[in-house]
């Protein structure tokens, strides 16, 4: 059952990857505001239609 | 600063429009020719090219990554520009990216049916193709990090992050899961036998389904559903919790397809642990969807889009409650290898990934053809029927897979199988099939229903190829100049960190790899296993390539219903020559784990000409053209010599006298059919399948009667 401690290496790896990405989101303020980036998608299109009007 | 002036490329997501709607109508109705072949075989039109056994791969591939591929890439191109506030990174690239996994998609259509395949499900494709689905990721990696180099928002919308964990895991499942040892241009052996391999596959396999039809549809559903709604998704917050959630516990639930196998226990149990907690993350995405809504179930009423998204997230819900519950070891003893797993993954497939792109496509046409939707009630006629279609698909599958569990499971009060011929439970479950396949055709109808109408919306519409937009340049981060340390600067610089950590998972994996390579397995061996014999490899080679795998497994769990009705349990020790496992995960048929001996060799020579000959009202296909056609013995030495490679003890130079050895083996099956008056040449298919059948599961029988 080698193969189980290559995969466990492959998935610790990856989720130390995404650990990082983690970090990184944390430290570079992506997570700092929490609710308006969820209005703003809302907001680009409707703006870009107006004008076309 | 000012603001700078760009387009959005419309006919990239366009064009990936087209190859959903496309490859989903043919993957579709493939699904529909192999649900009616399970009760009525003569759908095969008697050609091996469209039997039931090399069809089901190429269902299951063109519906996942052609069908859904294409809707997540047609989702991730519109959304990721809009998100980024930028123009994809390259127009040759996203040009590459299409018509090389349409490339791809079309060389999964012609060697499926050929019976070109490595056998592991949903990783059927062969080596070179393999090589080629790397390097268009690779392409679909450089074109979205690209995008995010260059974007003009700095925050990532969560939408992203599911679509960065999407390209990163299933880059390093799909290269982990294709180790082969290539023997000829369109054959290859997997690196690992039997049980580590069985791990590999399923490890892959559940991942599949974790980051190619759940993150990346979360993604989707977390930029489209607000915007379809014009309200902010509930919680922002919850999104990202749930992300990382997710991510973090996914990659480990792999085991629970291997339960009651001879995978370790502890390994058995740490896939069951993590499928319960999965329950959390899952439903965080399901809830927060469809509270989205909340305040908004009168715009749910009139409007058919949202009525998509909600039976959509609805579906997520469910088959993400069945899941874990799937996972349990005392549920997934009834359900596994049962029709009850078809209907799970159809609520998820049919509901969750279906439903979603409609509710997508409907969205998207129309606003980049500037039109309206050609005909609102079409596609409310779309939706009932596609709706309807589910149960009609779902609940008789349920019925099927309980029903059919628990007769092979009942015994008499004396103690003996109440059902002991297997063909008896699928003869009773053949209505539930014939209603299935009904409601599958009420789901292919409304597809296509919805194909006319997004035709006649783009006809009467003008596609915008360059949507015009605007947005302020990204403004420098201040502190990147004076920041010395190298991580942090690393850290802003998403393409360099994502070519680090992938160096890192490679040479990982070499450090692992190579132990794993070169010392032999810790699985406990049994001296009485040996290898196969080369009539008996090429005979397994015919099995792998009709598909034989798709209907019967090869492993018998330690129940007494099944140590009763098929042999002794399999152990570990039985698969270290099994390069790739054949354990299968659906009994349409018996288990042929101890197959061998059970019946003379005329019995299987008339069974696989016609199954009804020896068991009336089978549903087995003919495979008559193995007596026809002439077994390829041109590879016996380069499968030997692969097999010696990959550890199977075969004595050196036995390459050279393989084929001596397989024409003996084959003449003597040859006169014993002869002696039931069959007459049959010796070169044929047909010998080759029959001496494997017949060695399955004997190993041990032989150290059972020599211990005795």
């Amino acid at each position: 059952m080698n193969i189980i401690y290559f995969l466990i290496g492959c998935s610790v790896l990856l989720a130390l990857g995404f650990l990082g990405a983690f970090f990184w989101a944390q430290r570079s303020g992506q997570n700092d505001d929490l609710y308006t980036p969820s209005i703003r998608i809302l907001l680009d299109d409707e703006q870009e239609k107006d004008e076309e009007k | 600063m000012q603001p700078e002036n760009f387009y959005y490329d419309n006919k990239i997501v366009r064009n990936f429009g087209i190859a959903t709607v496309v490859w989903g109508i043919i993957g579709m109705t493939v699904g529909l020719i192999i649900a009616i072949q399970l009760y009525h075989p003569g759908m095969n039109m008697g050609n091996q090219y469209t039997t039931y056994g090399r069809i089901r791969p190429l269902h299951t591939n063109a519906v996942i990554f052609a069908f859904v591929g294409n809707a997540i890439f047609m989702g991730v191109y519109y959304s990721l520009q809009r998100l980024l506030k930028a123009r994809m990174f390259s127009d040759l690239l996203s040009k590459i990216h299409f018509w090389g996994w349409q490339l791809i998609i079309v060389s999964a259509v012609i060697t499926l049916p050929l019976g070109i395949t490595t056998s592991h499900e949903y990783a059927e494709l062969e080596w070179p193709i393999d090589i080629a689905i790397t390097l268009i990721w690779v392409v679909f990696g450089i074109n979205m990090f690209g995008t995010i180099f260059k974007r003009r928002e700095r925050h990532l919308y969560v939408a992203i992050w599911f679509y960065i964990a999407t390209f990163i895991t299933i880059a390093v499942l799909h290269v982990v899961n294709s180790f082969e040892l290539p023997v000829s241009f369109l054959k290859s052996y997997m690196v690992y036998a039997g049980v580590q391999d069985a791990l590999v596959q399923w490890w892959y396999g559940h991942n599949a389904v974790a980051f190619f039809l759940t993150t990346p549809y979360l993604g989707l559903m977390y930029y489209f559903l607000p915007k379809m709604a014009n309200r902010p998704i509930y919680s922002y917050k919850l999104s990202i919790l749930h992300f990382w959630a997710l991510i973090f516990i996914y990659i480990w639930a792999g085991p629970h397809h291997l339960l009651y196998t001879t995978l370790p226990g502890w390994a058995q149990s740490l896939g069951v642990a993590f499928s319960v907690m999965l329950i959390a993350p899952s439903w965080g995405g399901m809830i927060n969807g469809l509270l989205t809504l909340r305040g908004a179930w009168d715009k749910v009423r009139d409007n058919v889009i949202l009525k998509f998204m909600v039976v959509a997230l609805t579906a997520y819900g469910m088959a993400t409650f069945e899941g874990p519950m799937l996972s349990l070891k005392q549920v997934n003893g009834i359900a596994h290898f049962s029709d009850w797993i078809i209907a799970h993954v159809h609520v998820g497939a049919l509901g969750w990934n279906g439903f979603l792109t409609f509710g997508i496509l409907y969205w998207l046409i129309p606003r980049i053809y500037r039109t309206d939707l050609y005909s609102k009630k079409m596609a409310s006629f779309h939706f009932w029927i596609g709706t309807l279609g589910i149960l009609f698909y779902a609940i008789p599958m349920y019925w099927a897979g309980f029903t059919q569990s628990l007769m092979l499971k009942e015994f008499t009060p004396e103690g003996m199988l109440k059902y002991p011929n297997f063909l008896e439970t699928t003869l009773q479950i053949l209505p539930m099939h014939i209603m299935r396949s009904i409601g599958g055709g009420m789901y292919l109808l409304g597809v296509i229903v919805m194909a006319y109408n997004l035709t006649r919306t783009a006809l009467q519409g003008k596609l915008v190829a360059d949507e015009a937009a605007q947005a302020m340049p990204l403004a420098p981060v201040q502190t990147i100049a004076r920041e010395n340390k190298w991580h942090r600067r690393l850290e802003r610089k998403p393409i360099q960190m994502l070519v680090i950590s992938l160096l890192v998972i490679l040479v990982g994996t070499f450090v692992e790899l190579m132990p794993t390579l070169t010392i032999s397995s810790n699985i406990p061996t049994i001296a009485a296993v040996k290898p196969y014999t080369p009539l008996e490899l090429q005979g397994r080679d015919l099995y792998i390539r009709e598909g034989c795998v798709g209907c019967h497994s090869q492993t018998i769990r330690p129940f007494r219903s099944e140590t009763e009705r098929y042999g002794e349990y399999s152990k570990a020790g039985e698969f270290v020559y099994d390069h790739p496992f054949l354990w299968g995960s659906k009994r349409t048929g018996p288990d042929l784990a101890r197959e061998g001996q059970k019946y003379g060799n005329a019995w299987h020579y008339n069974h696989l000409m016609d199954p009804r000959l020896m068991s009336p009202g089978s549903i087995m296909p003919n495979y008559d053209w193995l007596i026809t056609q002439t077994l390829d013995t041109s590879l016996t030495g380069a499968k030997i010599a692969a097999m010696r490679k990959l550890g199977v003890p075969y004595p050196a130079g036995y390459e050279n006298k393989a084929n001596k050895d397989l024409d003996k083996q084959a003449r003597e099956i040859a006169d014993n059919l002869s002696k039931d008056h069959i007459k049959v040449k010796s070169d044929k298919e047909i010998i080759a399948i029959i001496a494997y059948l017949q060695r399955l599961g004997t190993d041990i029988k032989v150290s059972k009667t020599a211990n005795k």
